[in-house]
């Protein structure tokens, strides 16, 4: 490189980084200070058309997840009228079946009048630090009974505390609806769907 | 090595690729199994057939060596996979020996970025390469005990030959594998060995040895010597967990050597465990910067070993989603060699925008930002959602191309950049292609060997694309090429959302299990650290008996030491930074 373009290249990145500078305080005057600590603030710093300041401040503020976001699962209940839980998962084991690191442990419930199995978990363990957020539980069930959070705050102090047990894991139907609209109500069409078409009941039993 | 068929069985050759087994008669035999191809050479003659594959026919990098060991017919198989700079498909050659003492001759005469690959295989499953110049082990340390990838070799924590495993339903009661397996007994040595009492019988017959290829000059009489200086593990410069070590004459090296491993995991071995679908979301861990790379080449491996293709759409949305990848690595590659260099931050914050930018998009439609588990056999898990296309488009066809300008102008007439790149840590393109280096290291260097073009896989042979190389193969030209490759992958971008079909993403049913055909497969992708292959060999089983990974962070990293010498101390460090590399895939 010749002499006299010494300095050019500094000057030349100097510019570029003055004008990021200039471009962060032109939009918070364009906001008039929304720009900040808002939904449309928080969107608008994280889209193609972000400009000098690009940072969110957590925790004050949060990136909203995207449905398909996925953390550690959890198991979902439907609410009853009479406020009891019914719960999805009837202990099939698929999900422990596909977990890579082998996670997910279920105890399946006994009838102890007949001694046959029931389709209900009787215990049913996530081990969270293990799990390793793949997201194949929740492909592969088969009732649409496990499905992946959002809640992505899980520090906790004693990480005994981490191998989630029923408890911890239930969540209603209402709050999985709320997280992931799009996918509650494809696989509801396609419940009520496979409903409509299955022929009433006592036909099959007939011919069995 | 059983004898060889006589040449006159009639026998099927690949097209593009020579019959050995008539160049060689009696000393090459085609592999006849069923679901396999390609060559089985006499160990004696093993150095023999290569030089004439090199020099005869053209097959002048050779990409990957492996083991596999075949438990059951009591031998051990050395797997080789040469191709052509100048493209074409490649061919593969194996050396089979016994399981008790194998012993095989070493290639890294003929093509020394064997060096490496050589040494793993010694490490992983205890195969000698006789005439190797250092072969010790890479991945474990001295004084491991056995060879963990060898089939009768079990971890402290086994449970089971493979997953899943019975204990977890219906009678799962959960324990915790740390509550079995205390700190202090989860490692099994040798009877009668204490690590805490242990050192190396003579610590310059291992590592430091190996660096005293030179003699100290001594021309006043004075009696000199070589100063040795450890760089890593913990240094920033490293980009994780990373060792050199360096033999230095004043502040010139005049030696180097990598040491690594400390982020092994073996994760061969826990996919042997796995499924071929579990592995999928293992392949994000590799190369944890491009992670959707990751998932292509595995998949394409595994849909060669089912004979399956994916539909159209799908297609698309996996060569979107690998240059988007490519365009966030290269980024993370740029900004922290400049970070190396001395310019601290600046360019690196800004290209992590455009990154994060990415993995906004990736998010939005994997579900996570880096561990994307993406790909299925077969297409991808689900279609790119609408607000996630409009964002790919809005960065395609505006953002990123006006953002690389920017950067362009902000970094590549900076003097440091010049003044630190142009000129240091040459690489001339033989010895690149000597090497075994792949990716942006080999194109730096100007060998225009891009998988994309030279034997293009998925659909790239539709796109317009220019494939960047580099004049002297210099630091500055590895960084210049790789903002070049940013805007190529662009074009191939908008190319793709232009063309992009409506359709399903999915062939057949997804499944969780399945149970390939016998047989082996390699498959490859040019990855944005150079080519990513994996080696698969099916048995039949719902796991692969073998899955081996050509690691092109790892593979690189032979020529590291060669581009060092005659350098100084300091440039190490922005060396390595333009090589690109990442220790989740170097380490495995
Ligand atoms: S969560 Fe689903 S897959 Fe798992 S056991 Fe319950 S029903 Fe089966
Ligand atoms: S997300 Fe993956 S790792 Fe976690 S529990 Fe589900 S299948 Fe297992």
């Amino acid at each position: 490189m010749s002499e006299e373009l010494n300095g050019k290249g500094i000057l030349k990145g100097l510019g570029v980084t003055l004008k990021r500078f200039l471009a962060t305080y032109w939009d918070d005057i364009k906001w008039l200070g929304r720009r900040y600590r808002t939904a449309e603030g928080i969107s608008h710093r994280s889209s193609k058309d972000a400009r000098g300041i690009f940072t969110i401040q957590y925790p004050e503020e949060k990136l909203p997840p995207p449905e398909e976001f996925r953390f550690v699962p959890f198991l979902v209940y439907e609410e009853k009228e009479d406020g009891s839980r019914e719960i999805r998962c009837t202990s099939c084991g698929i999900c422990s079946k596909v977990c890579p690191p082998q996670c997910i442990w279920i105890v399946r419930t006994v009838d102890p009048a007949t001694g046959r199995p029931r389709p209900e978990p009787a215990e049913f363990y996530i081990d969270i630090d293990i799990c390793m957020n793949c997201g194949f539980c929740a492909e592969f069930c088969p009732f649409d009974a496990i499905k992946m959070d959002h809640d992505y705050e899980l520090a906790v102090y004693d990480r005994r505390q981490n191998v989630y047990g029923l408890e911890k894991l239930l969540k209603p139907v209402s709050y999985y609806a709320q997280i992931r609209p799009l996918n509650n109500a494809r696989e509801e069409e396609a419940r009520r769907i496979k409903a409509s078409t299955r022929p009433p009941a006592f036909v099959t039993g007939e011919k069995e | 090595m059983t004898t060889a068929a006589p040449h006159d069985v009639p026998h099927t050759v690949q097209a593009g690729t020579p019959d050995l087994a008539a160049r060689f008669p009696g000393l090459v035999a085609p592999d006849e199994r069923s679901g396999y191809s390609g060559w089985i050479v006499t160990a004696d003659h093993l150095v023999q057939v290569a030089t004439a594959l090199r020099d005869e026919f053209g097959y002048d990098l050779l990409s990957s060596v492996t083991g596999v060991d075949y438990l059951p017919e009591g031998k051990m198989e050395v797997v080789y996979h040469a191709f052509k700079t100048t493209g074409g498909p490649g061919i593969c050659f194996k050396v089979q020996t016994g399981r008790d003492d194998p012993q095989v001759p070493s290639l890294v005469s003929v093509y020394p970025g064997a060096e490496l690959q050589e040494r793993e295989a010694w490490d992983l499953l205890g195969i000698k390469f006789t005439g190797h110049p250092d072969l010790r082990r890479i991945l474990m340390w001295e004084g491991f005990n056995g060879h963990p990838l060898r089939k009768d070799w079990q971890e402290p924590y086994y449970e089971d030959e493979a997953k899943p495993f019975k204990s977890r339903s219906p009678e799962g009661h959960v324990y915790r594998f740390e509550d079995r397996n205390p700190f202090g007994d989860n490692v099994r040595y040798p009877e009668d060995f204490d690590p805490e009492k242990w050192t190396p019988e003579n610590p310059e017959d291992l590592l430091y040895k190996s660096l005293k290829t030179y003699q100290a000059e001594s021309p006043d009489g004075i009696e000199t010597d070589h100063i040795v200086v450890n760089m890593g593990p913990q240094h920033p410069s490293t980009h994780g967990v990373f060792r050199f070590v360096v033999a230095l004459d004043g502040e010139k090296i005049v030696n180097l050597k990598p040491v690594m491993g400390y982020l092994h995991r073996n994760h061969e071995k826990i996919g042997e465990r796995n499924t071929y679908l579990m592995n999928m979301p293992y392949t994000d861990r590799l190369d944890y910067l491009s992670p959707m790379s990751n998932n292509f080449a595995y998949a394409l491996t595994v849909e060669k070993l089912m004979g399956i293709t994916p539909p159209e759409r799908a297609e698309y949305i996996r060569v979107i989603m690998a240059e988007l990848t490519r365009i966030a690595n290269h980024c993370m590659c740029i900004g922290s060699l400049l970070n190396d260099l001395g310019a601290f931050f600046t360019p690196m914050i800004y290209l992590l925008e455009e990154r994060d930018l990415i993995l906004d998009v990736f998010e939005a439609t994997a579900g996570s930002r880096m561990m994307v588990n993406y790909f299925r056999f077969g297409g991808v898990a689900r279609d790119i959602p609408e607000d996630a296309l409009e964002k790919i488009k809005g960065l395609a066809f505006e953002r990123l191309p006006r953002i690389l300008d920017e950067m362009d102008r902000l970094m590549s007439e900076n003097e440091i950049l010049r003044a630190r790149g142009i000129g240091q840590g040459v690489l001339t393109a033989e010895d690149a292609i000597r090497y075994s280096a792949t990716g942006p290291l080999l194109r730096g260097s100007g060998v225009p060997y891009d998988i994309r073009r030279a034997d293009p896989y998925s659909i790239y042979d539709r796109f317009e694309f220019d494939i960047p190389v580099g004049k002297n193969g210099d630091i500055y030209d590895r960084y210049i090429i790789r903002l070049e490759e940013m805007r190529q992958s662009v074009r191939i971008i908008q190319q793709a959302l232009k063309q992009m079909p409506e359709g399903p993403v999915m062939v057949g049913k997804p499944q969780y299990q399945f149970r390939p055909p016998v047989g082996e497969s390699y498959g490859r992708v040019e990855g944005p650290k150079g080519e990513l292959g994996f080696y698969i060999v099916s048995n039949g089983k719902p796991t692969p008996w073998r899955y081996h990974v050509r690691a092109p962070s790892f593979i690189n990293l032979t020529a590291f030491g060669p581009m060092c010498v005659g350098q100084k101390v300091a440039d190490t460090v922005a060396i390595l930074g333009s090589i690109d590399i990442v220790l989740g895939e170097v380490d495995r």
